[in-house]
């Protein structure tokens, strides 16, 4: 029984209870394979329940979910075998080195010997840790755990590869080092990266989000289109008389222009592609311009009411 | 092809053909992880034998001149070192319920358990890495054998190591067993600080269990740890130019032999290992 077109995750009607509390209501989402899906949401969204259910460590109460072409209720090793999980808190071996935590996670794997340590090195030397691969983890810091990490969800050359909150903790350093490395990955392989993420910044990277609240999702796409759904930009300009400005950009552009005590403001679809027509075309002298894009935090208010940012 | 059998309830849903095969190979990488990480931290090693040998050194020579002059008979020295080898098992045994425990709190349990291993393989993987640990510790305290007046007989150190092994497997069996039931990390230090103690008092390890009151020495018959005492004992004594062989446990005026000995250790360990086994993969 699989699924009609090649999917790498797709769940229907996914839901975990614990007592009384629904952590994740039935949950439908489908990612294809080779897709960097990102999950966002708050803190107890039910972001990490959901990739327990995915990556088999918990088991749904109900619904049904497909990872990587096996069911994970029923085919729990067939998914254990095709996925890597990168888990929120550190969970490398510190007292063991760096290459000797990769090798037991190999042959756990039921890795064959002579593949492990040639691909122990390829992912040692990707991740920017060669140098280091002697040394004990304990003596290593969180940005190259991170890394030691990803690396060793990818030893058993998993489809999809698993990542709770990857940067959580990291200075922002280690942060756009982590995700360099992520994006290698998804130029080189055609690994499906499903990961959670509370910050908009990390969202962005994704080719595709689910924003998730109270263990609902209350929204999917791209990040464009997800923001270009809430509202167009908005054109920020500083002139030398606004009342004309907002006259003539309406009659000579139509667009929708007001002013503000900041100046004037534009609401338009695509507002970095006006900026040379309005600086041209206006007579009234340009002083400064800038360009608003709706955030993904703009998509989490519109839909939750509430700010990523600022709970 | 493979049969339902009663350990396997359930699991018998497309199996790949070399399933037995991995396993083993992640038995033997879960053994190899253990005494890896051993070789990797010599300083917590030599603390950890660092306790055996002062009570072997300091409470053992202090004592020994005590008895020796109050009673004359034996040698404390010689008495006791069965008891320092058990302690030097202990330690280690404790470790590992400790790292079962501690794993699952902090949620490293979970980067080996989305591994396509089966539970009970990882279970019975830790706990027969911690045996060869455990062992590998206690071992070196033979090393000390002289001390306790007895030849450094190739074939009794042998024999004494393999008898180790086994004290060691039982005991970590029935320390993953404790750790499998307990979740907290306090709660488990001190539930196992309360039995370890009494049960190493009662083992006959520092003294005789003889003059104990007879609801006392029943405890000591359940006691696994006097089984593995009195079985060490029985080869030290065995190997001691003129050593006097103290009493053992006695069931209903029998002596159980040193064989016998070993067989209750090495059934109650798998008891124990099997039911933590069984409680582990049910756990979800």
């Amino acid at each position: 029984m699989s699924a009609p077109e090649p999917a790498a995750i797709r769940t229907r009607g996914l839901r975990r209870v614990y007592g009384d509390t629904v952590a994740v209501h039935g949950l439908d989402l489908t990612v294809a394979e080779g897709e960097k899906f990102g999950f966002l949401g708050p803190n107890g969204a039910g972001k990490s329940t959901t990739i327990s259910m995915l990556s088999t460590l918990l088991r749904p109460s109900a619904g049904r979910a497909e990872v990587a072409g096996a069911d994970v209720a029923h085919r729990p090793d067939e998914v254990r075998r095709r996925i890597g999980v990168v888990f929120q808190e550190p969970t490398a071996d510190r007292e063991l080195t760096g290459w000797q935590n990769l090798y037991f996670h190999a042959r756990l794997h039921g890795m064959p010997q002579r593949e492990v340590r040639s691909q122990a090195r390829s992912l040692l030397d990707m991740m920017g840790l060669a140098d280091r691969s002697e040394a004990p983890v304990g003596t290593y810091s969180g940005g190259m755990q991170r890394r030691l990490e990803v690396a060793r969800a990818l030893m058993h050359r998993p489809r999809v590869l698993f990542l709770d909150e990857p940067t959580t903790g990291l200075d922002p350093q280690s942060r756009a080092q982590v995700w360099q490395k992520l994006h290698e990955l998804g130029r080189q392989d055609a690994v499906t990266v499903f990961l959670t993420t509370h910050y908009l910044e990390e969202a962005e990277n994704c080719d595709r989000i689910a924003v998730m609240d109270h263990g609902r999702l209350v929204a999917q796409g791209t990040p464009q289109a997800l923001k270009s759904a809430i509202g167009a930009d908005v054109v920020h300009l500083r002139t030398g008389d606004d009342e004309n400005t907002v006259r003539s950009i309406r009659e000579r552009f139509g667009l929708d222009a007001e002013t503000t005590p900041d100046g004037v403001r534009v609401r338009t679809a695509d507002g970095a592609r006006w900026v040379p027509r309005l600086c041209a075309h206006l007579a009234t002298g340009v002083t400064s311009v800038a360009v608003t894009r709706p955030s993904l935090d703009d998509v989490f208010l519109h839909h939750t009411g509430r700010s990523l940012r600022n709970p | 092809m493979l049969k339902p059998t009663a350990e396997r309830p359930g699991r018998l849903t497309a199996r790949p053909p070399g399933r037995r095969a991995s396993e083993l190979a992640a038995l033997r990488a879960l053994v190899r992880r253990e005494t890896t990480r051993l070789i990797a931290s010599p300083a917590q090693t030599g603390l950890t034998l660092l306790n055996p040998l002062l009570y072997f050194v300091v409470l053992g020579t202090g004592l020994s001149a005590m008895v020796g002059s109050a009673s004359g008979t034996g040698d404390y020295m010689m008495y006791v070192y069965p008891g320092i080898l058990m302690m030097a098992v202990q330690m280690p045994a404790l470790n590992a319920g400790m790292s079962i425990v501690r794993d699952r709190e902090t949620g490293l349990l979970r980067a080996v358990l989305v591994a396509p291993v089966r539970r009970d393989t990882f279970l019975v993987g830790k706990c027969l890495g911690s045996t060869a640990t455990a062992t590998a510790q206690s071992g070196l305290l033979l090393a000390f054998a002289g001390l306790a007046g007895l030849p450094y007989d190739p074939l009794l150190l042998l024999a004494l190591l393999g008898e180790l092994a086994l004290v060691a497997f039982t005991l970590t069996a029935f320390v993953t067993l404790a750790a499998v039931r307990i979740t907290r990390i306090e709660t488990f230090q001190s539930a196992l600080g309360v039995t370890m103690l009494p049960l190493f008092f009662l083992s006959g390890a520092m003294f005789s269990v003889e003059g104990l009151p007879v609801w006392l020495a029943a405890l000591t018959l359940v006691n696994p740890l006097t089984y593995a005492v009195d079985a060490l004992r029985q080869t030290v004594a065995g190997a001691a130019p003129g050593g006097v062989l103290p009493t053992g446990p006695d069931w209903g005026g029998w002596e159980p032999p040193l064989l016998v000995e070993l067989l209750v250790m090495c059934v109650l360990g798998l008891a124990a290992l099997a039911l933590a086994a069984r409680r582990f993969s049910r756990a979800a």
